[in-house]
């Protein structure tokens, strides 16, 4: 009876296995997700409090997701799905991290970016899965597993030197807002060029010339600003607009930047590699 | 006159992006970096082992078969040449890809030996070590996947018209790229015996 339930087995697994699509990326929208239902309000809260203290103190954003299952695929295959999507960490500085607990498959990883392999590094993340969130895990507590992992986040990632957090929103509106207003003419440029032809071209490098003046105060940024428009919108004028592509995706990505406060939350831009480590319980 | 040249640069401009040079050039760098992504992890792969190899010697002496094979396989690894020109070399990618899948292989070996040595397992050095193994284990398979997509995306350029007669002309060929390791390995079908009592594992 158990070799033909085994040979059954044999049989409907693979199927399953090769027929199931791969979970899907859940959105983004708060440091914690719990979609297992495991955690309380309050702890979710706690969680959530300390994860946004290591944003505010170290600028480094850390996120945790709870699953259910990552079947199909293994942890690391969609540890790897996820940051790619998640883009946790600040754009250019990568630094994120991401705590996954596949629930069911009695699996956790926790997956780091580029600039913390450093400060956490995989001997050290395979630690705090190990020893510190499996028994919690084990004994069934989670909301404590995954509060003495990130209070161990939080000393590996204190120790590291990142660049200093953003300011809060009450300042974000100095020089960052003008280089949007700069960047706006670039694109202006390219429009105006298109319905106006060359007049709007220099009506857009006029504006590009009088902003880069307002934030730079030196006329030789002016004359920069207005050239690169005009270079910007013949350039889109002309080719298939190939800077648009580059250089406007970049600079959006820039700018979004860690959220803070508020409801919401969104990754930076950071980057992974594959680092970290994964574990049982 | 000063208009009628401005015109000519626009249009030399224009067509330089249509016929996807620049295209090809900013595919051909992605291809480059990614390339040297995925050495960089195997390096640092190759780095681990003598560590490693040390920590199981101490505690599996008589394994020496499985050791020999790790450090046979790291040695051949270390005399290829990897640069940067080998992907447009297949014979040399393909040979340097045999190499560190044999790697790997000696490598997974060694591991699954190392599970039969509980005082080994226990080892705090080799739990760090392994820990790093895996880490980089993991790394390698997201640089490989870059480097496929980018490939992909850079012989997408080459291939595809016009481009392809901006890359006729400039000699540009397609770069080489992964294959699936031992493929007979995948397609032979797994020998279940159900006469001998399972071992005891997990």
């Amino acid at each position: 009876m158990t070799r033909f339930g085994l040979l059954l087995c044999c049989l409907i697994f693979p199927a399953i296995g090769w027929g199931a699509d791969p979970v899907a990326i859940p959105p983004l929208s708060a440091r914690v997700t719990d979609l297992t239902a495991t955690l309380s309000a309050e702890q979710n809260a706690a969680l959530d409090a300390s994860l946004e203290r290591i944003e505010r103190e170290k600028g480094a954003q850390v996120a945790i997701l709870m699953l259910p299952t990552t079947q199909p695929e293994s942890i690391e295959q969609f540890g790897i799905r996820l940051a790619e999507a998640w883009k946790i960490g600040r754009w250019r500085v990568n630094d994120g991290v991401i705590v996954i607990v596949a629930k069911d498959d009695h699996g956790a990883r926790i997956e780091v970016g580029r600039a913390l392999e450093g400060a956490v590094p995989d001997v050290v993340a395979k630690r705090i899965v190990a020893d510190v969130m499996a028994p919690k895990f084990k004994a069934g507590d989670f909301a404590g597993g995954l509060q003495s992992a990130v209070a161990a986040l939080a000393g590996s990632i204190g120790g590291e030197a990142l660049p200093a957090p953003a300011a809060q929103p009450a300042s974000a509106s100095g020089t960052e807002n003008h280089f949007i207003y700069l960047f706006l003419a670039l694109m202006l440029g390219g429009v105006l060029r298109s319905l106006l032809g060359l007049f709007g071209a220099i009506v857009a490098a006029v504006v590009a010339g009088w902003l880069a003046w307002t934030i730079f105060a030196s006329w030789i940024a002016a004359i920069i600003a207005a050239a690169i428009t005009v270079l910007f919108s013949f350039a889109r004028g002309g080719g298939r607009g190939w800077s648009a592509g580059g250089s406007g995706g970049a600079l959006g990505g820039g700018f979004s930047g860690p959220s803070s406060g508020g409801g919401g939350f969104s990754g930076g831009g950071g980057e992974f590699g594959g680092g970290g480590a994964s574990g049982n319980w | 006159m000063r208009i009628r040249l401005f015109a000519m640069v626009l249009v030399a401009v224009a067509m330089l992006s249509g016929c996807g040079y620049n295209q090809i050039q900013i595919n051909d760098e992605g291809v480059n970096a990614a390339w040297a992504e995925v050495l960089n992890q195997y390096k640092r792969r190759a780095d681990l082992i003598p560590n490693l190899v040390a920590v199981v010697q101490g505690y599996a002496a008589h394994e020496k078969e499985v050791l020999t094979k790790v450090t046979e396989a790291r040695a051949s690894v270390a005399g290829l040449k990897a640069t940067p020109e080998l992907v447009n070399d297949e014979a040399a990618f393909a040979k340097f890809q045999k190499a560190q899948a044999d790697l790997g292989g000696a490598l997974a070996r060694l591991l699954v030996v190392a599970e039969n040595y509980p005082q080994l397992k226990a080892d705090a050095n080799f739990r760090d070590l392994q820990a790093q193994l895996e880490g980089t284990e993991n790394r390698i398979t997201v640089a490989r996947n870059r480097y496929i997509k980018s490939v992909q995306d850079y012989n997408i350029s080459v291939r595809t018209f016009p481009n392809s007669l901006t890359a006729t002309v400039m000699g540009w060929k397609t770069k080489a790229n992964f294959t699936v390791e031992d493929e007979k390995a995948i397609a032979a079908p797994p020998v279940i015996k159900f006469d001998s009592p399972a071992p005891a594992g997990k």
